[in-house]
C-alpha cells in the first residue's frame, strides 16, 4: 500500500554506491612528524606577522618547544611499545611505526635540537646595526656585494626563516626513515632536501661560495632524485605496487593474488634489478657513498657551518634509515644480488674517503671526507643483513651524529678577520692558546678515529663485529685498514694543534653563547658516555632493530 | 707451627722497609735494627727446626698457604710456602751465616756513611733469599730469584762512586739476566707440559711427560743455575762482583746466593732424575767449572779474587754432585753447608786483613801477617784447612763424599768425573796454600801507599772477630757432625732420595788418593811460595798463568763473541729497520699520500663532472647488479 518515498530511491541507490572511506590516520602515532610540520607552519606565520625584532626569539622558542615535544612524543611511543610489540604500519600503509623508525626519529630530532642551538648562536659574528647576528645571510635575496646587501647588513637583518626551514627538513627526515611506500619515500626525500638546498645558500660570510655550494647541491640532488624516481617507476612496473610489503612479496615470490598484469611483469627481472639499483643509488647519493660523494666536500665547505653540522649528522641518519628499510624490508629477496654490489661500494667508500682526506688542507673538507669514510663503515654494518647489523648501524648513527655536530660547532669557534678560519695551517698551536677548545676537538677527532673510550670505538666495533659475523670478514679487514689510514689525518690535526708552534697572526677562539656550549658539551658527553658505557644503548638499539613489514 | 714460616721472610723484609724508607733519622741505630731482625729470623728458624726434629721423618713438611696470587681460569699462582728438610737447611744457613755477617758488618762498615742503607739491602737480600728457598712453586721462587739478583746488584755496586763497582754490578746483573731467562723459559715449559708450576703437580706428573720436554726443562733450569751460581759459561761476573764490600762477598757471593743454583737443581731432583741427558750436562758443567775456577784461583794476586775463583770451583763440586742424581744430592747440599761456613769464614778473614791493611787486596803486599793478626790468622787457617780437606775438618768429609760419588757414577764417566774431582782437590790445596803463605807467612812486604801512609796491621775489633770464630768452629766441626752416623744423610734423604751407586774403587782408596793429591798440592805451593821469597811484582809467568790471570780469557771470549757479535747484530737490525721496515712503512704512507693527491684532482669543482661521475657510478651499479644475476 505504501508507496515508496521518493527519497527512498536515492537512499537505496546511495547504499549501492561504494563508499569513499576517509583515510584512517593514526594521528597519535604520527605525532612527532605532525608536531614538527605544525611548528614549521607556525614559524612561517611568525615570519609574516611578528615584528622583525621579536622574530628571532619567537622562532627559537617555537622550534625548541616543537623539537622537545617531538622528542617526547617519540619517547612516549617507544615507551608505549610501538618500537617492539605494537610495531605496525600506520597511515594506510604509508608510514611504518617500528623500532628502527622510532630510534632514528629520536636521533634525528635530537640532532635537530642540537643543530638548532648552533643555528641560534649569535655571539660569534660581530654585531651589526646594534643587533646581534648569526651565521646566516642578512638578506638571502640580496645579491652578494650589492648595495642591498650592504644595507641589509648595516641594518642588522637576520634570516630567521632558517628555523622553519630546519623544522621542515627534520620533519621530512622523520618521514624518510619511516616511509613504507615508494611514493611517501620520494615525497619525504624532497621535503627534507629542498630546505637543505636553501639553508646551504644562506652563509653570512663567503656568500658566493655558499651559493655555489647550494647550486651544486641542488643540481646534483635533482639529478639523483631523477634516478630515484626512475628506479621507483621501474619497481612499480615490476611489482604493480609502490607498497613496500607488496613489492617484497613479489620479489621473494610469496605473492598470492597474481593478476594478469602482474603475471606479465613479475618475471621481468631486469625491471627489478635496474629499478632497485637506481633507487639504491639515490639513497647512496644522500649518504655520500663513493662514487656519488662528490657533492659532499664542496657543499660541506660552502654551507654555513651550523648547517653543515646538522646536515652531515641528520641527513646521514635519515638516509641510512631509508636505505636499511629498503634493503631489509623491500629487497631481502634479492640480497644475493645487492650484497656483492654493496660490498664494492662499501670498500671504495671506506678507502676513497680515507685516502683523499689525507691531502686535505681545509678542516671542513677534511671532515667531509671523514664523513664519506664513515658512510663506508656504516655500509659494512648494513651489509651484515642481520639483526645485529641493524642494531650496530643504529648505534653507530646515534654516536656519530653527536660527534659530527659537536666537531662542526667547534669549527665555528675558531675565527679570524674573515670569519671562520678553516684552513688547517691556522689551527697550528691551537692547543697552546686555547687548550680547552683544542682538547674538546681532540676528543671528537679521537671518536672519529675510533679510539677506545669514545663512541666511535664502540660503534665501529659493533659494526665490524656484525659484518664479520655476517660473513663479510674481508670487508672488516679493509675497514680496519681504512681506519688506520683515517687515524693518520685525525691524529695529524691533534699533533698540529698541540705540538706545533702557534702562528703569530693565528685565529682567535671566540667565546660562544651557552647555546653552542650546550651543543658541544652534549657532543662530548654523548661521545664519552657511549664510549665508556655503551651497553645500555647497545641494548636499546638491539631492541629497536626489528622492522615491521 | 707453619704459621711461623711467613715470619721468617717478614722479619728481614720489615727491616729492609724500615731501613730504606726510614731515612737519615735511623742512621745511628739502623745497623742494629738490621742485625736484630736478621737474628729474629734465625731464632724463628731454630724454633721451626726444633719443631721439625720433633716429628717423624715423613711428616717434616710444613705448608703455609697465604693467599692466591694470580687467580685466573686455568692459571693459578699461590703464595704458598713449603718448609721441608731441604728448605730448613737453607733457612738455617741463610739466617745463621747471615746474622753473623750482619754482626761483622757493624764493625766493617763502621766508617761508611751509608751504613744504614747497606743494612737495608742486606735485609732485603735475606728476605728474597728466604722467599727463594721457601717458595712452593716455581713462579714464587722466581720472585725470590729476581729479588736476590736485585739485592746482589745493589750490593756489588754499593760503592757506586767507583766506576769499577758500578760496572761490576751491571755486569753481574746482565749476565744473570741470561740465566733468569732460562728460569722463566723453564717455568713456561712446565706450564705447557704439566699445566702447573707448583712443586707438587710438576714432580707428580714427571712420568707422563716426554723425554724431550723434560730434557729441555732440565737444561733451562741448568742455565738458570749457571747464571746464579757462576758456572761456566755464565761465570764471568763473579770475579768482578768482589768489588762489593767484603761482607757482601762472604754472604752473597760465597755462602748463600751463589748456591741458589745448586738448590734449584736439587729441588728439581724429580725432573733431573727423569732426564739423564740433562743430568749429564749438569755434571759436565760442574766438572769444567770446578777445574776452571781452581785454575783461575791459582793465578790471582787479589785475595778476594782468588777466593772468588775458589768459590766458583767449590760450587762446581756441588753442581757435579747434584748432576750425579740420587747418589750425590745429599752431598751437594752437605758441601754447600760446610762451604757456607768455611768460605764465609775465609772471606771474613780476608775482610779483616783488608781492614787492617788500608783496604789493600794484593797478596804480594801482605806477608807475615800472622804475628799482627793472630785471631784472623787462626780462624782463616782453620777455614783453609777445612777447604783443602784436611782430615777431620768439614771439607774433608763433604768433598771426599763428592769425589766418591763421582766415581760411583760408574763406567768411563765415573772415572773421568772422579779423576777430574781429584785433580781439582790437588789444585785447591795448591791455591789455598798459596793464599795462606802469601798472606800470613814469609817476610812482610807492605809498603806505604801513594799518600805515604804506612799500613799498621792490627787485629779487628771483637764485633768482627766473634763471627769469624763462630764460623771457624763450624768449619772445623760441621763435617764431622754431619757425617758421623750419617746424620745429614738421614735428615735430607726423605726429600732428595739417596742411592749408593756402584763405585769401582772403595771409599778407603778414594780417601787415600785425596790425601795424596792434597799433599802434592800443598807441597808444590810450599816449594813455590814457602821456600822462596814472594816477589813484590808478579813474574810474567807461563802462558797458562797469564791466561788464568785474565780469568782464562772469559771476558775476551765474551767480548769477541757476544759484545762484537751483538753489536754487529744490532747494527744489521737497525739497518734492516731503517731500510726495510721503515721503508715499507714510509713507502706505504707515501703511496697513500700520492694516491690521495691524484684522487683529489678528480674533485675539480665542476658540477658537470660530478654529475658524470654519478652517472658513471649509477651505470656501474646497474651493470654490476645485472651481472650478479647473470653469474
Amino acid at each position: 500500500m505504501s508507496t515508496p518515498a521518493v527519497h527512498s530511491l536515492w537512499t537505496t541507490a546511495a547504499d549501492r554506491i561504494p563508499q569513499i572511506g576517509a583515510p584512517k590516520i593514526e594521528y597519535g602515532q604520527l605525532s612527532p612528524t605532525l608536531i614538527l610540520l605544525g611548528a614549521a607552519l607556525v614559524g612561517v606565520l611568525v615570519e609574516a606577522f611578528v615584528p622583525r625584532r621579536s622574530r628571532y626569539y619567537a622562532q627559537v622558542f617555537v622550534s625548541v618547544v616543537a623539537l622537545c615535544a617531538a622528542f617526547a612524543a617519540v619517547v612516549g611511543l617507544a615507551a608505549d611499545g610501538y618500537g617492539t610489540t605494537k610495531a605496525h604500519v600506520a597511515a594506510m600503509g604509508a608510514i611504518a611505526v617500528d623500532g628502527p623508525s622510532l630510534f632514528l626519529q629520536g636521533v634525528i630530532v635530537l640532532a635537530g635540537l642540537v643543530g638548532l642551538f648552533t643555528f641560534a648562536e649569535r655571539r660569534l659574528d660581530p654585531a651589526a646595526g646594534g643587533n646581534r647576528v648569526d651565521s646566516f645571510a642578512a638578506q638571502a635575496a640580496a645579491v652578494p656585494g650589492s648595495d642591498t646587501e650592504k644595507a641589509a647588513v648595516k641594518a642588522g637583518f637576520t634570516t630567521t626563516e632558517v628555523f622553519p626551514l630546519l623544522l621542515f627538513a627534520v620533519s621530512g627526515m622523520l618521514v624518510f626513515t619511516s616511509a613504507n611506500d615508494l611514493l611517501t619515500l620520494f615525497v619525504a626525500l624532497e621535503v627534507f632536501s629542498l630546505p637543505l638546498y636553501l639553508l646551504c645558500a644562506l652563509a653570512r660570510r663567503k656568500r658566493l661560495m655558499s651559493q655555489e655550494a647550494a647550486v651544486k647541491y641542488f643540481l646534483l640532488g635533482a639529478f639523483a632524485s631523477a634516478f630515484t624516481l626512475f628506479g621507483i617507476a621501474l619497481l612499480y612496473g615490476y611489482a604493480g605496487s609502490v607498497s613496500y610489503a607488496r613489492i617484497a612479496q613479489v620479489v621473494d615470490g610469496s605473492v598470492t593474488d597474481v593478476n594478469p598484469a602482474l603475471a606479465d611483469t613479475m618475471g621481468n627481472d631486469a625491471l627489478l634489478l635496474i629499478g632497485a639499483a637506481l633507487l639504491v643509488m639515490g639513497l647512496l647519493f644522500k649518504v655520500g657513498a663513493v662514487p656519488f660523494h662528490m657533492w659532499t666536500p664542496d657543499v660541506y665547505q660552502g654551507a654555513p657551518t651550523p648547517v653543515t653540522g646538522f646536515m652531515a649528522a641528520a641527513t646521514k641518519v635519515a638516509a641510512f634509515g631509508a636505505l636499511l628499510r629498503l634493503l631489509y624490508v623491500v629487497l631481502p629477496g634479492m640480497r644475493w644480488d645487492w650484497r656483492p654490489v654493496m660490498w664494492a661500494v662499501a670498500i671504495i667508500t671506506m678507502l676513497g674517503g680515507a685516502i683523499v682526506a689525507i691531502t686535505q688542507t681545509d678542516i671542513k673538507r677534511l671532515l667531509a671526507y671523514s664523513s664519506i669514510a664513515h658512510a663506508g663503515f656504516i655500509l659494512a654494518g648494513v651489509i651484515a643483513t642481520s639483526k645485529n647489523g641493524v642494531s650496530s648501524v643504529l648505534f653507530y648513527l646515534a654516536g656519530y651524529s653527536f660527534v659530527t655536530i659537536g666537531a662542526f660547532a667547534v669549527v665555528t669557534l675558531v675565527r679570524d678577520a674573515g670569519g671562520e678560519a678553516t684552513h688547517l695551517s691556522k689551527w697550528a698551536g691551537l692547543g697552546r692558546r686555547s687548550p680547552l677548545v683544542a682538547a674538546v676537538f681532540a676528543v671528537f677527532l679521537l671518536a672519529f678515529a675510533g679510539i677506545p673510550l669514545t663512541s666511535g670505538f664502540a660503534g665501529k666495533f659493533a659494526v665490524f663485529k656484525a659484518a664479520a659475523a655476517g660473513g663479510a670478514a674481508p670487508l672488516v679487514v679493509i675497514g680496519v685498514i681504512s681506519s688506520a689510514i683515517a687515524a693518520f689525518f685525525y691524529i695529524r690535526v691533534i699533533v698540529l694543534m698541540f705540538f706545533s708552534e702557534p702562528k703569530p697572526e693565528g685565529p682567535t677562539v671566540a667565546v660562544p653563547s651557552p647555546l653552542t656550549m650546550l651543543a658541544i658539551g652534549l657532543g662530548v658527553a654523548v661521545t664519552l658516555v657511549l664510549g665508556v658505557a655503551p651497553q645500555y644503548f647497545l641494548n636499546l638499539a638491539n631492541q629497536a632493530s626489528v622492522f615491521v613489514r | 707451627m707453619e704459621k711461623l714460616i711467613a715470619l721468617l721472610i717478614a722479619a728481614p723484609l720489615l727491616g729492609a722497609a724500615v731501613l730504606l724508607v726510614g731515612g737519615r733519622r735511623l742512621d745511628r741505630v739502623g745497623h742494629w735494627i738490621g742485625t736484630l731482625l736478621s737474628t729474629a729470623s734465625f731464632v724463628i728458624g731454630l724454633l721451626l727446626f726444633a719443631d721439625l726434629l720433633g716429628k717423624n721423618a715423613e711428616h717434616r713438611t710444613l705448608i703455609q698457604h697465604l693467599w692466591t696470587w694470580i687467580p685466573v681460569e686455568g692459571f693459578q699462582a699461590d703464595v704458598t710456602f713449603r718448609l721441608d728438610q731441604l728448605s730448613m737447611t737453607f733457612v738455617l744457613l741463610i739466617t745463621g751465616v747471615g746474622s753473623l755477617i750482619h754482626l761483622y758488618s757493624v764493625g766493617y762498615m763502621e766508617h761508611d756513611e751509608r751504613r744504614r742503607r747497606f743494612f737495608g739491602y742486606l735485609n732485603l737480600f735475606l728476605a728474597a733469599m728466604l722467599l727463594l728457598v721457601l717458595a712452593d712453586n716455581y713462579l714464587l721462587l722466581y720472585v725470590g730469584w729476581e729479588g736476590v739478583g736485585l739485592a746482589s746488584y745493589l750490593l756489588i755496586g754499593f760503592w757506586q762512586h767507583k766506576p769499577s763497582a758500578a760496572t761490576a754490578a751491571k755486569k753481574a746483573f746482565l749476565v744473570n739476566r741470561v740465566g733468569d731467562m732460562g728460569l722463566s723459559i723453564a717455568i713456561m715449559l712446565m706450564f705447557t707440559t704439566f699445566g702447573s708450576f707448583a712443586f707438587g703437580p710438576v714432580f707428580g706428573h714427571v712420568d707422563g711427560a716426554s723425554q724431550g720436554k723434560l730434557t729441555a726443562i732440565g737444561l733451562m733450569l741448568l742455565l738458570a743455575a749457571c747464571g746464579k751460581s757462576a758456572q761456566v759459561p755464565l761465570q764471568s761476573w763473579l770475579g768482578d762482583a768482589m768489588e762489593g764490600p767484603t761482607p757482601v762477598s762472604a754472604l752473597i757471593h760465597a755462602a748463600t746466593m751463589v748456591t741458589a743454583g745448586v738448590y734449584l737443581i736439587v729441588r728439581s731432583a724429580a725432573v733431573f732424575n727423569a732426564a739423564p741427558d740433562a743430568q749429564l750436562v749438569v755434571t759436565v758443567v760442574g766438572t769444567v767449572t770446578l777445574l776452571f775456577g781452581a785454575i783461575v784461583g791459582c793465578a790471582k794476586d787479589d785475595i778476594k779474587k782468588a777466593l772468588a775463583g775458589s768459590t766458583m770451583s767449590q760450587i762446581g763440586y756441588m753442581v757435579l754432585a747434584a748432576g750425579l742424581g740420587p747418589i750425590g744430592y745429599v752431598f751437594a747440599i752437605m758441601h754447600l753447608v760446610t762451604h757456607g761456613f768455611f768460605k764465609a769464614g775465609l772471606f771474613l778473614g780476608a775482610g779483616s786483613v783488608m781492614h787492617g791493611m788500608n783496604d789493600e787486596v794484593d797478596m804480594r803486599k801482605f806477608g807475615g801477617l800472622r804475628k799482627y793478626m793472630p785471631v784472623t790468622f787462626i780462624t782463616f787457617g782453620l777455614g783453609y784447612l777445612a777447604i783443602i780437606g784436611f782430615p777431620g775438618l768439614s771439607g774433608f768429609f763433604s768433598k771426599d763424599k763428592i769425589i766418591e760419588a763421582a766415581f760411583a757414577k760408574g763406567g768411563t764417566e765415573g772415572w773421568i768425573l772422579g779423576g777430574a774431582a781429584l785433580v781439582g782437590a790437588a789444585i785447591t790445596a795448591f791455591y789455598m796454600t798459596r793464599v795462606m803463605l802469601m798472606t800470613f807467612f814469609g817476610e812482610k812486604r807492605w809498603q806505604p801507599d801513594a799518600e805515604g801512609h804506612e799500613p799498621h796491621p792490627h787485629e779487628s775489633p771483637a764485633v768482627m772477630t766473634i763471627p769469624m770464630i763462630v764460623l771457624a768452629v763450624g768449619s772445623v766441626l760441621g763435617g764431622a757432625f754431619f757425617s758421623i752416623g750419617d746424620r745429614f744423610l738421614k735428615w735430607l734423604e726423605p726429600v732428595t732420595g739417596h742411592s749408593e751407586g756402584h763405585s769401582p774403587v772403595s771409599a778407603g782408596e778414594v780417601t787415600i788418593a785425596t790425601m795424596v793429591c792434597l799433599v802434592i798440592g800443598v807441597g808444590i805451593a810450599w816449594a813455590q811460595y814457602g821456600r822462596k821469597p814472594v816477589p813484590a811484582l808478579a813474574p810474567r809467568g807461563s802462558l797458562l798463568t797469564r791466561a788464568a790471570r785474565r780469568d782464562l780469557l772469559q771476558d775476551d771470549f765474551n767480548h769477541v763473541v757476544l759484545v762484537r757479535g751483538g753489536e754487529h747484530l744490532t747494527r744489521s737490525l737497525v739497518y734492516l729497520d731503517h731500510s726495510l721496515v721503515d721503508g715499507v712503512v714510509n713507502g706505504t704512507a707515501a703511496g697513500f699520500g700520492g694516491l690521495s693527491g691524484r684522487l683529489r684532482r678528480l674533485q675539480n669543482g665542476f658540477a658537470r663532472s660530478y654529475a658524470v661521475s654519478m652517472f658513471g657510478g649509477a651505470a656501474l651499479l646497474v651493470a654490476a647488479t645485472l651481472l650478479m644475476r647473470a653469474v
